[in-house]
């Protein structure tokens, strides 16, 4: 196979139906992390709720057979998870940075010795989301095949960004969240309770980032492994900051790396003479440059990573 | 439902107001001790003090900001609970803080409908709230645009939003924290016209203050705090400003003035067409001429922002000249650091004292050894005298009745006066030969103003050669030989004390030549 092959019509369709797919998980990650620095609380933990989102979507979808109850599950651990960082940088006004660092950890810890434990080894599952076509969308040209025949958590990715812009925008929660960000004092003279809104927006997030793990196990993947999110996590923080905290900002952001992790990946396929380091580096590579030129276009949430204290 | 909520309030109107007997205690400190205070319908009640008084932890109370250890609260005679903001404008309670409650990045319609439950429950109704902002705004004459970004407004307008949204609330009344601090002296005129209006309206305003003249103007009764504890309430009819002034402190307040005429030494400092950029790159100096001698002090008047706070900066080499020079003792030191300018004996008092003038997290005594610590008396071949730092920082707490728990206490927790002190304690320790004051007395209480107007004038009496540029047109008149007035970074005119009449300086400080 030669470079040109890379281009024809079949292989770009390929390339973006495999970026629209591989976005689901940032997304989720992603508006989850959103939510919570627009509240002012700054989450590293993210990569740690979507590896033990991970394992349980997988454990209990390969024990039930049905992906659902793992979706559930998994939810159900990120809740607990997004609880447990809250207390800690809420209640107890840890530095964040620090904190998340260590809930990542745990996580990761945590989802391997789980992995070792109850399955011992790599299993593969059959019964995860597949593919569904949606009913005449699915039969138009070119669209019909990069996005209307994906799995249900890519759907679910996608409603979740116009949703999110709603609420922020268009909702008196929404309008609580931006100002417990900006300016908690003001808010609470306004009797707005600035922990149950941060309580609430973490926890929320750790539920979106175990989203993002099942994302990979039970649908994209249909596979667990040790440290199978690989600095996901991570990225999905960096594309709120490249998001603008904005919704719509982390789409474009989500969907620029999915579509450079896509058309790396096909070059792979496709033998382009080029080391595949190098390819596999491009779309982190892509991340620092926009990262760098976004620098001082937007402005973070002014109480970002500020414990709360009545003065 | 907001509507219905902000013009049909179901709770009784608050016609009395009554706090009995608040005691209020944070560790080591009784804030509040057993203070009563009351207020009625349709009254401007002044709540007067110095910094720490107790003024705002009372207020704070009011507002279930804080919980006291004792006391009461009754409205109408019943006796209520207020644990959180929301308690407080349930029962119709507003208040006004000094640092502005607005989110910035929100609009004024999306800071007023903040923490309010919308009419269409799950979707926010900021038309609504627009529409009902715009009447409220119309009946009490706080003109402001609904739909603008607070960080788009002006400071005055920033404060009828804080009206507005207590009046949205449905208020009946007003805590008002020192809301004259912040505004010019048109909005300040606009603002008492507000007050009028919101009374006519039969509201209830306390108004926290410690300027004695808007007392006297604006107020219908006045309560006076010493120390936590309630010292005088009575109407304000038949008080002066000094009976006020002496409530507050607790003896007689006589500010002082210069009487003596100068002894005009050299010329120690002086600035030949100084040219300078602001912090935003405008030219904020452009081309400033000035002499001052020793054994005078000359007064820079002005409105913020003409360029006073770039000339300090400039003199004491914080900030580049672009063109023209500078010569303290008659050596030029056009771009010379401030250390050089140090060796030359100028002194600063600057104007931003929590960033410049301390290092908040430092001891007292750190604070005050801050320009000398590396040499004799206070170190000695790179190792710091304990011992002797102590004596010397104890005994300038003394000489400049510095409050402080000791001299092991971080500078930043003390009263705005009291840090001004460290400063001064510093400074002019060192008997400085050129001192640069900059605002000195920006937010400290009457004690501390008059403490330091007559370390000013003793400095002068010392031989110094003083600047003092203030926007307080008193302190300059009562303070300067000279005074200078600054329009758009030049001098308009420098006028001897006894030409340098209110009407004419007014008319410079805004930018006319009289005939």
């Amino acid at each position: 196979m030669d470079t040109s092959q890379l281009l024809s019509a079949t292989v770009l369709v390929g390339i973006l139906t495999a970026g629209i797919r591989l976005a689901s998980p940032y997304l989720f990650a992603a508006i989850g992390e959103m939510f919570g620095q627009r509240s002012g609380v700054l989450n590293l933990g993210v990569e740690g709720q979507m590896l033990m989102g991970a394992f349980t979507a997988f454990y209990v979808t390969l024990r039930t057979g049905n992906p659902w109850l793992g979706l559930l599950a998994a939810m159900a651990v990120g809740a607990l998870m997004g609880l447990a960082m809250a207390v800690v940088s809420v209640t107890w006004r840890a530095v964040q940075g620090i904190s998340g660092i260590g809930f990542y950890i745990v996580g990761m810890g945590l989802s391997e010795l789980l992995f070792k434990t109850l399955l011992g080894e790599v299993k593969v599952i059959n019964t995860g989301f597949n593919a569904v076509n949606i009913p005449l969308l699915s039969q138009i040209p070119v669209l019909g095949e990069i996005f209307f025949r994906q799995n249900v958590m890519t759907y679910l990715a996608f409603t979740l960004v116009p949703v999110a812009w709603f609420v922020l925008y268009k909702t008196p929660l929404g309008l609580k969240i931006r100002a417990v960000g900006e300016n908690p004092h003001a808010a609470d003279t306004l009797g707005v309770n600035v922990a149950h809104i941060r309580y609430l927006t973490v926890t929320m997030g750790g539920v979106f980032s175990a989203m993002a793990g099942a994302a990979l196990s039970v649908a994209n993947l249909n596979v667990f492994q040790e440290n199978m999110t690989a600095g996901m996590g991570f990225i999905a923080v960096a594309l709120v900051y490249f998001g603008g905290w904005r919704p719509f900002g982390v789409l474009f952001g989500a969907l620029l790396f999915s579509m450079v992790m896509a058309l790396q990946i096909f070059m792979q396929v496709y033998r382009v003479p080029v080391p595949s380091e190098f390819l596999i580096m491009m779309p982190y590579v892509l991340t620092m440059i926009v990262l760098v030129l976004t620098v001082g276009r937007v402005r973070a949430p002014a109480a970002l990573t500020k414990p709360f204290v009545r003065e | 439902m907001s509507q219905s909520q902000a013009t049909l309030p179901l709770r009784q109107k608050i016609e009395h107001l009554e706090m009995r007997g608040i005691t209020k205690i944070f560790p080591g400190v009784v804030a509040n001790d057993r203070v009563d205070f009351d207020v009625r319908e349709g009254e401007v009640h002044a709540l007067l003090g110095e910094n720490g008084a107790g003024k705002s932890t009372l207020m704070k109370i009011l507002y279930g900001l804080y919980e006291p250890n004792e006391g009461e609260i009754r409205i109408n005679g019943q006796p209520v609970r207020i644990r959180s903001p929301k308690d407080a404008i349930a029962l119709g309670i507003g208040m006004i803080h000094q640092h502005f409650m607005l989110v910035d990045t929100l609009t004024v319609a999306e800071n007023i409908a903040l923490g309010l439950p919308s009419s269409r429950r799950f979707i926010t109704d900021l038309d609504v709230v627009a529409r009902r902002t715009l009447e409220l705004a119309e009946t009490y004459g706080l003109h402001v645009d609904p739909e603008a970004y607070i960080w788009q407004l002006a400071v005055g307008q920033r404060q009828r939003v804080e009206i507005l949204k207590a009046l949205y609330r449905g208020a009946d009344l007003f805590i008002l924290d020192e809301p004259t601090a912040v505004l010019t002296p048109q909005e300040v005129d606009e603002f008492m016209g507000t007050m009028r209006q919101m009374t006519r309206e039969r509201h209830s305003i306390i108004f926290i203050t410690h300027k004695l003249h808007e007392v006297i103007a604006t107020c219908d009764r006045v309560t006076v705090l010493r120390n936590g504890r309630r010292v005088a309430s009575r109407p304000v009819d038949g008080c002066t400003k000094l009976d006020l002034a002496r409530l507050m402190v607790g003896h007689d307040i006589v500010l002082p003035k210069i009487t003596s005429a100068p002894k005009q030494g050299e010329v120690r400092l002086q600035l030949q067409e100084v040219h300078a950029l602001s912090e935003r790159g405008t030219l904020a100096l452009r081309g400033v001429n000035l002499q001052v001698r020793a054994g005078e002090i000359v007064g820079v008047a002005g409105v913020s922002g003409n360029g006073q706070s770039e000339l300090a900066e400039v003199i004491t080499g914080l900030r580049r000249v672009t063109q023209g020079k500078i010569f303290v003792n008659g050596q030029e030191t056009t771009g010379k650091p401030p250390a050089d300018l140090l060796q030359l004996g100028m002194a600063y008092i600057p104007e931003e004292r929590m960033r410049d003038g301390i290092i908040s997290d430092f001891t007292v005594s750190e604070n005050v050894i801050l320009r000398n610590h590396n040499h004799a008396p206070y170190a000695r071949r790179g190792f710091l005298l304990h011992r002797i730092i102590a004596e010397i920082t104890d005994r300038l707490i003394r000489l400049f009745d510095i409050r402080t728990p000791s001299r092991l206490t971080p500078a930043g927790n003390l009263s705005g006066g009291n840090i001004q002190k460290v400063v001064l304690a510093r400074e002019l320790s060192r008997t400085p030969k050129v001192l640069i004051a900059a605002q000195p007395t920006r937010g400290v209480d009457i004690g501390a103003i008059e403490f330091i107007h007559k370390n000013l004038l003793d400095q002068r009496e010392a031989g110094a050669a003083i600047l003092l540029i203030s926007e307080d047109l008193d302190e300059v008149l009562s303070l300067s030989d000279r005074v200078a007035v600054m329009y758009e970074g030049r001098i308009m005119d420098i006028l001897d004390a006894k030409d340098a009449e209110r009407g004419k300086i007014g008319l410079l400080m805004a930018g006319v030549r009289p005939e």
